[in-house]
């Protein structure tokens, strides 16, 4: 219990929603999630809940990348801008990369289900690209960098509505 | 995810050897009560078009082991005209005595206010191949308007069916058929979060169902050739989305090329030996060509832009796409070297995956707007604007050879947890005689193939 509050308060600076779901947390540690966090509840988050439960993910892994760092950004309809919140998720993602030099990263682009198939892909290829760029711009090498698109093939959330649509328009970060 | 290749299954392949236009003589016209009148004819482009009364006698069959199939074949060509929306078979309930004699009974058929009559036979003959004849009668001008046998291996019956189909909707409409195609589409099915999907291919009536891959790779946008049994797919491969060529004949399948970064959206040339597809590199999609079998690629389109969905006219001059570089997606057209790019699309919305009509005059598209899709057509310049159809999401329009028809799918709006369901619609350029096409599983992205060689 002491092991996982330490962990957590260190998470806070960085970390925001996983904190949440640790069971018999402290309320007054909770952070709130900030919109572009997914609610993992929505998603079955294994890997979030995970933290609480089971104890810590070993550093530098795969599941130490999505549960302590965030593998998803969001982005607005029809854009690839990359938001205020996205820049503080890419900004911890390029922390973590440059702590555990040898890893690659394969980003993938998302879009929601209102467009045509093959404009979505090109979408999600303009997002994903844009994630790339951002975090070579905060000195992750290139190479080390793949991107792809999706388009609409792969929603996360089912449901018509913009709730669900948001949540689809991601450029999710995989550690390969 | 693993990588793994789509796996296929060659198509057997029943080569049709057609003995076409033997053309029969007349039957020989009944006496005419009354002056003749004129030709039974319907002009499809007319806005309302009432369906003409048509009578498909079962053929008559001869020789051994054809069983049932006399019938089975006037089901076929029945179905198929009454799917064009122009035709109201009648049941064979209400035909008069004698209905299948040669020439008609034209007064009984007058009764019953039936403009055409179709009799045929069928007969295995000596060397084992089958042979179909039919004859089309006007009623009211008491003669016969056409007259036609065929040859082909008896399991061919049904593509005989669906020939006959199409020189009976010639000979009235005096527009090309189209009943003897095919259509491949992308099977789905699954858990939402394991949705599988695969290539289909089927006849234009959902005969002859069968699959083309197993699944294990997720595919995309099928198109088939206008000249060449093939088809030019989306799989993603480790997964990036990659160009593949499926040959039907021989089986073969394989990637068309090696590219840095990603492709996709890929269509034929009207020859059928090149192929249009749009490259994905650091964000920007652009339109390049390449002569299938051949290295190098060349880029039609460039810029910072997602240019995507390339479709040729059927003259291989222009290439209509679409493209976002004026801030939404909009139709363009260029030359098919790549100079000259104009918009075409001014409406108000987002306009994409453009499809030249195989006669040339029109493209087909997908507009969004005010939250809905659509499906339409405008002429080449620009002008014309019409819609077809509108609903919460359409998408992705094929043409039927003869430019009457298109085909298109539909998802339905999802709700919690349950994934998209999505079919397969056909509807006439008029707007007119909208239809969903039964498939064994939800469907989408349809592709017509040419008039079957």
């Amino acid at each position: 219990m002491m092991r996982a509050k330490f962990i957590c308060l260190l998470g806070a600076v960085a970390l925001l929603a996983a904190c949440e779901t640790t069971p018999g947390k402290d309320k007054s540690e909770s952070t709130t999630t900030t919109t572009t966090m997914v609610d993992p509840g929505a998603l079955g988050g294994a890997g979030v809940g995970g933290v609480g439960a089971a104890g810590m993910a070993a550093p530098g892994t795969k599941a130490d990348f999505e549960v302590n760092v965030g593998d998803r950004v969001l982005f607005l309809s029809d854009s690839s801008e990359i938001s205020p919140e996205a820049r503080a998720i890419l900004a911890r993602q390029a922390d973590w990369l440059k702590r555990y030099a040898n890893v690659q990263v394969m980003i993938e682009g998302h879009c929601d289900e209102r467009g045509t198939r093959e404009y979505n892909i090109g979408l999600g290829d303009r997002r994903a690209a844009a994630v790339k760029n951002y975090l070579i711009a905060l000195g992750i090498e290139p190479y080390r960098i793949d991107t792809t698109s999706f388009g609409k093939e792969k929603p996360l959330v089912l449901g018509s509505d913009e709730t669900s649509w948001s949540q689809n328009r991601r450029g999710m970060t995989t550690v390969r | 995810m693993s990588a793994v290749f789509p796996t296929f299954r060659r198509l057997s392949g029943a080569g049709l050897v057609l003995a076409l236009g033997l053309a029969l003589g007349l039957g020989g016209a009944g006496p005419l009560a009354g002056p003749a009148r004129a030709e039974l004819r319907i002009d499809i482009t007319r806005g309302t078009v009432e369906p003409i009364p048509i009578a498909i006698n079962a053929f008559a069959v001869g020789g051994a082991g054809l069983g049932d199939t006399g019938r089975a074949i006037a089901g076929v060509i029945a179905a198929d005209l009454e799917r064009s929306g122009l035709f109201s078979p009648l049941a064979a309930g209400q035909f008069p005595p004698s209905a299948d004699s040669v020439p008609p009974a034209w007064g009984p058929w007058r009764d019953r206010s039936v403009q055409a009559v179709v009799t045929g036979a069928l007969a295995v003959e000596a060397d084992g191949r089958l042979r179909a004849e039919f004859r089309l009668w006007d009623i009211f001008a008491t003669q016969q308007l056409a007259g036609l046998a065929y040859h082909s291996t008896p399991a061919n019956w049904r593509r005989m069916g669906h020939i006959i189909a199409d020189a009976i909707y010639q000979r009235i409409t005096g527009e090309g058929g189209y009943f003897d195609t095919r259509i491949v589409y992308v099977a789905e099915n699954g858990p939402p979060d394991k949705r599988m999907k695969r290539l289909a291919i089927m006849d234009q009536d959902g005969e002859n169902h069968r699959f083309l891959t197993d699944g294990r790779t997720m595919v995309l946008t099928p198109r088939f050739s206008p000249s060449m049994q093939q088809i030019t797919y989306l799989a993603f491969v480790n997964d990036k989305p990659q160009v593949y060529l499926f040959d039907l004949e021989s089986g073969a399948n394989r990637l068309v090329g090696t590219f840095p970064g990603i492709a996709f959206a890929p269509r034929f040339s009207p020859d059928g030996r090149r192929l249009v597809f749009s490259l994905g590199t650091a964000g920007h999609t652009n339109i390049h060509s390449l002569e299938i079998g051949g290295t190098r690629t060349v880029q039609l389109t460039s810029g910072g832009a997602i240019d995507t969905a390339p479709s040729y006219a059927p003259d291989g001059r222009q290439i209509a796409f679409e493209s976002d570089r004026g801030g939404t997606q909009q139709i363009y057209v260029m030359n098919a070297d790549g100079s000259a790019p104009r918009r075409i699309s001014f409406g108000d919305g987002r306009y994409g995956s453009p499809l030249w009509s195989p006669r040339g005059d029109l493209i087909a598209f997908t507009k969004i707007a005010g939250g809905r899709f659509s499906i339409g057509v405008v002429r080449p310049d620009g002008s014309g604007e019409r819609i077809l159809t509108s609903a919460y999401h359409v998408e992705g329009p094929t043409w039927a050879p003869n430019g009457r028809v298109l085909m298109y799918f539909r998802e339905l709006p999802t709700a919690g947890g349950r994934a998209r369901s999505a079919g397969l619609y056909s509807i006439d350029v008029t707007g007119r005689n909208e239809r969903r096409l039964v498939t064994p599983m939800d469907a989408s992205d349809p592709a017509w193939s040419p008039l079957n060689p």
